[in-house]
């Protein structure tokens, strides 16, 4: 549900406002980029009420994980019959959950306006090519489906754990996404490459580790990573990551744990 | 009810089509009653493989489609009697395989057989997550280098959460690793990965080493599975194969390369 957006390689303090062109005012402010996740309600249906009485009581089990969230619509997954969302609807019982609805994404040119007129905004649309000239609109959906389903893998586990914690003792493989919200992530197993974790907490591999792992990805500075074999294709700890090229071939393949001292990135062995 | 085995890859060209004739001929040769079933619609070449392409009159979407049952399209192998083999369509395409179809197709073998073995197409599209959705065994085929290991890798990730066990959290398929072309002179040159480092990224139940043999292709080409060719180191180490997922423990053979002695140096043996 959650979609994870590259890491935020704009982290260091760099594009504060040039000061002082012939005025000796002080910056008051910053223009930075920075990328969120957030997570995305991908409506399948136009029937509110029914999209309500599921949704209610997701948001029952894990209340500290939808409030004040900023949550993104996702409208490609709707038929294709340009059906009008009813918009005020939606977002008022969003809100009433206690969400903040944002933006809508993958809509159709009416279902954009209709979006703007309740002041939301139109977030870019990866999928927006496929539907303008779909010669086979299946196999995206059947691929949003794939990733879905791998998320799902894991959501039994989260919703076992009180805290967004997720334990997972079988190995991760390529493809595969696990996403811990607001806990930590432990594996025991292997971690291939082409796997992802992503943790609001910490991560933990216990098994070889070569997949990308992000922890920290809601910005918690103090999160690591903690691994036994350090072969990882990116570690990224609160938007601030290394790819596999930049760790230094000492430390591949042996115990280490990746954490952030005064905003740099720090790979140091352990045990 | 009938075991239902897929055999699988992600990766085309890997042997998934052989291993599929290889696995039913054995099983059937042990007496057991199988059935293959070829899930590659539009690219279909199990019946070539069987040699049973003369003989396709109904396929496997006529019976979905209800337009033929399924003791018209199913074809005895005339070399095994307790063998059948159900052709894809070449005319169709995937998308004519319906989960509810293939579903119901698979109950009704089911009743009738041991067996059943899938025939995945590669990628991991519709076909071969319709071939994989049901199955209770899920033998990985790979080839000894990175990309095949990946899409492995892969494949595997898709076994684990979209079959019908994982959507029922019943038991996981159970999975097999089966490593096929394999060359242990190249893996001694250094210019192949080793049973061993495969073994080490995907950690899985090693099924067998099949080594990289001409035997497979002639095999191929007349239409013969290579199980049935005692001769070649390839259709003997399919024979260990199916003794293995049969319960038998043997060791692994033809991982090592072979020795030239001094007179098949000196004679070009």
């Amino acid at each position: 549900m959650a979609v994870p957006t590259s890491p935020d390689t704009t982290a260091a303090p760099t594009s504060a406002a040039e000061p002082g062109v012939g005025s000796d005012l002080s910056p008051a402010f910053e223009l930075k980029a920075s990328s969120f996740t957030l997570p995305v309600i991908r409506l399948l249906a136009l029937d509110m009420d029914a999209v309500e009485a599921q949704l209610a009581p997701k948001v029952e089990q894990a209340p500290g994980f939808f409030r004040n969230t900023p949550v993104v619509i996702e409208l490609s997954a709707l038929p294709r019959e340009d059906g009008s969302v009813a918009f005020p609807q939606l977002v008022g019982m969003l809100r009433g959950l206690g969400m903040i609805p944002v933006g809508v994404r993958g809509g159709t040119a009416r279902q954009n306006e209709a979006a703007r007129a309740m002041e939301l905004a139109i977030l870019g649309d990866s999928t927006r090519v496929a539907r303008q000239a779909p010669p086979e609109p299946a196999p995206a959906r059947r691929d949003a489906e794939a990733s879905s389903a791998a998320a799902e893998t894991h959501a039994p586990a989260a919703g076992a754990g009180s805290s967004g914690s997720l334990l997972v003792d079988r190995p991760v493989r390529s493809g595969q996404r696990l996403y811990a919200a607001g806990g930590d992530l432990t594996v025991v197993g292997p971690v291939s490459s082409g796997a992802e974790l992503m943790a609001d907490g910490n991560i933990h591999v216990y098994g070889p580790l070569r997949g990308r792992v992000i922890a920290g990805l809601q910005g918690n500075l103090g999160a690591r990573i903690f691994c036994r074999d350090l072969q990882a294709e990116l570690v990224s700890v609160a938007g601030h990551y290394r790819v596999s090229e930049n760790i230094p071939a000492d430390l591949k393949g042996r115990s280490v744990q990746v954490f952030l001292d005064h905003q740099v990135l720090r790979i140091e062995p352990i045990g | 009810m009938a075991r239902i085995i897929v055999i699988t890859s992600g990766k085309g060209g890997v042997g998934k089509t052989t291993t599929a004739a290889a696995m039913a001929m054995g099983l059937a040769q042990r007496g057991h009653r199988t059935v293959v079933i070829d899930f590659d619609v539009g690219l279909r070449n199990l019946d070539l493989i069987m040699g049973c392409e003369r003989r396709v009159v109904y396929d496997f979407v006529n019976v979905i489609n209800g337009e033929a049952n399924l003791n018209q399209a199913l074809i005895r192998d005339k070399r095994c009697d307790s063998l059948y083999v159900l052709p894809a369509s070449q005319t169709r395409d995937k998308e004519a395989l319906t989960q509810e179809g293939v579903g119901k197709v698979l109950e009704d073998l089911g009743k009738g057989y041991d067996y059943i073995v899938c025939d995945s197409p590669a990628g991991i599209e519709h076909g071969a997550t319709m071939a994989m959705y049901f199955a209770d065994d899920a033998v990985v085929v790979t080839n000894p280098e990175v990309s095949s290991v990946r899409d492995s890798d892969r494949m595997l990730g898709i076994l684990a959460s979209k079959s019908r066990r994982a959507e029922q959290n019943d038991e996981p398929i159970k999975e097999h690793l089966l490593l096929t072309r394999y060359s242990p002179e190249r893996v001694e040159r250094g210019e192949m990965l080793s049973v061993n480092d495969v073994q080490e990224i995907l950690s899985l139940n090693l099924l067998g080493v099949i080594p990289e043999s001409q035997a497979v292709l002639n095999a191929s080409n007349a239409g013969i599975p290579v199980v049935l060719d005692n001769e070649s180191n390839a259709g003997m180490a399919y024979n260990d194969m199916v003794s293995r997922y049969l319960g038998e423990d043997l060791p692994m053979r033809f991982l090592d390369a072979e020795r030239k002695g001094i007179f098949s140096r000196i004679f070009g043996g």
